[in-house]
């Protein structure tokens, strides 16, 4: 039987997931050939939320584009605009003032714990587990609001510029932060009995969807994907930007290469986060929050390629200028877009069923797919 | 391996080659006839161990086309980029999705946005365009849509 897989032949049943349903988040497109519950061939169909987000960017100046960038990743919108903003910023050779790199820094580990809740609560919803999505909502509305208050949207922030940041730290920022820091060791606590030790996860999770070290960098994963495999793909820790190189803490890997791995990898890269922060929100320099910028940004001839570490993964970005106001042609190396590449190996020869638990593990978000 | 080292390496490996350090990385231009040959021996020679493929993309410069690769060793972390320069009317080029399988995904990206051919690849058909897309490829400089958003 195995032999066959990855062809189609008569007495195959094709069936399509999405664009509309509810395991896909979003508008993906699953053609799956099945042998019985077999699962042959996965074939991924994108473009549903396709807004060309690159080709908007060339008509758009330096100052402008960044916020489009929010809009693709949109559970990491603060990280998308973070590897934009510093683009931008090695292109102009500005120098960014220290306070403004340690509240970029705790935004995006924020932004991180934000989008491995979500996370954590979907995947448990897809398996067939209904509470702790309840439960990792309830945590992640306390730093919505965190947000809301400093950058006053809750999704889309829009709150750093090339320079630094929009506007200065709400003055309740830092009681709020460390309040729910109490709270948020807590509950992650709680979150390990509810769902990380139950026997019955652990059978959906275990050696489910297997992704070996050597095809995790084939296929160009990043991020907890591919650390799940043992692939040591930290941005933060590897090419250190903002003050990741002045804060402890971990580089977390797993060797079990299947979705009980990269589980593990975002539940103990939460209390990473929470570590990054914890060191930073005493230490907040005073200063200014902004670089003195010129009003109209020109990019010097040439590339300038930037990468951060995303919640899913390596965010490139990669701007060619002419030396205008508008990039000549802007690239981005989006995370999810290599992670489900992988997809189709990972699911050949596996059951239906499980199709899930991989998708839910790879945290795939459509925007950030299709761009 | 610093950028220095790694052009003497990479001179040795392809004479043909043309070195431009500009930028942040070490900038290698390859004739499209070189490129899987070379790919080939970025990713096996155990020197330089170009195993990650972290960003494949093409840049239409209205008189010719520019397909980049950026590359990786998880061994050595070191990083170079790739250009090869492809002809506008007919760009062609071989494909490395047998090297890098991510490659696969990438080039089927730059197939349906710019038209570029990518000879030997597995699979090339449209991705993310709707199927049954006709005229031009988006992402190309002279190309207009005049009822969808493009530019702002």
């Amino acid at each position: 039987m195995f032999e066959e897989i990855g062809t189609t032949t008569e007495g195959d049943l094709i069936i399509n997931v999405g664009p509309q349903h509810p395991a896909t988040h979003g508008v993906l497109h699953l053609v799956i050939t099945l042998n019985g519950e077999t699962i042959k061939k996965v074939e991924p169909h994108l473009g549903y939320i396709h807004r060309s987000i690159e080709k908007m960017c060339e008509s758009l100046t330096y100052r402008q584009f960044i916020y489009v960038t929010s809009r693709m990743d949109y559970l990491s919108a603060h990280i998308n605009n973070h590897a934009c903003a510093m683009c931008v910023e090695k292109g102009m050779q500005i120098e960014v003032p220290e306070r403004a790199q340690v509240i970029r820094v705790i935004m995006d580990e924020l932004t991180r714990i934000a989008s491995h809740e979500l996370w954590w609560g979907a995947m448990a919803m897809d398996i067939g587990a209904f509470t702790p999505f309840f439960h990792a909502f309830r945590e992640r509305e306390k730093i919505n609001e965190i947000m809301e208050e400093t950058c006053g949207a809750r999704l889309t922030m829009n709150y750093y510029v090339p320079g630094g940041l929009m506007a200065d730290l709400h003055p309740d920022f830092q009681k709020k932060v460390k309040e729910f820091i109490v709270l948020f060791k807590r509950k992650i606590d709680e979150y390990d009995e509810l769902v990380t030790g139950n026997i019955i996860f652990i059978n959906r999770m275990k050696g489910v969807g297997f992704l070996s070290k050597e095809d995790a960098i084939s296929y160009g994963c990043s991020g907890p994907a591919a650390r799940g495999s043992g692939v040591n793909s930290d941005i933060r820790k590897l090419y250190p930007y903002a003050v990741y190189d002045k804060v402890q803490f971990d580089e977390v890997l797993e060797t079990g290469c299947d979705s009980l791995a990269r589980y593990m990898i975002r539940i103990r890269e939460m209390k990473q986060s929470i570590r990054i922060i914890e060191q930073l929100i005493d230490n907040i320099p005073e200063g200014d929050f902004q670089a003195k910028t010129k009003a109209v940004l020109k990019l010097p001839k040439g590339e300038f390629y930037t990468r951060v570490e995303t919640a899913r993964g390596e965010l490139g970005v990669y701007i060619v200028s002419e030396g205008g106001t508008t990039p000549y042609r802007i690239k981005f190396r989006s995370p999810g877009f290599s992670n489900l590449s992988a997809l189709d190996h990972m699911a050949r020869g596996s059951k239906l069923g499980d199709l899930v638990a991989m998708m839910g593990t790879l945290d795939l978000v459509i925007p950030d797919i299709d761009r | 391996m610093n950028n220095e080292e790694l052009k003497t390496k990479i001179a040795e490996l392809l004479p043909a080659a043309t070195f431009d350090e500009t930028g942040e990385w070490l900038n290698i231009n390859v004739e499209p006839a070189d490129w899987l040959s070379f790919a080939g021996k970025l990713r096996n020679d155990d020197s330089l161990f170009f195993d990650y493929l972290f960003c494949l993309t093409c840049i239409d410069w209205k008189t010719h086309l520019s397909m980049v690769y950026h590359l990786s060793s998880t061994k050595y972390r070191h990083n170079i980029v790739i250009k090869s320069k492809l002809d506008v009317a007919r760009p062609e080029i071989e494909s490395v999705s047998h090297i890098w399988k991510t490659a696969e995904f990438h080039e089927r990206e730059v197939y349906e946005m710019f038209g570029v051919n990518f000879l030997n690849h597995p699979d090339l058909r449209l991705l993310i365009l709707p199927d049954g897309w006709e005229g031009k490829n988006p992402m190309r400089k002279d190309f207009e849509d005049p009822i969808n958003m493009i530019k702002l």
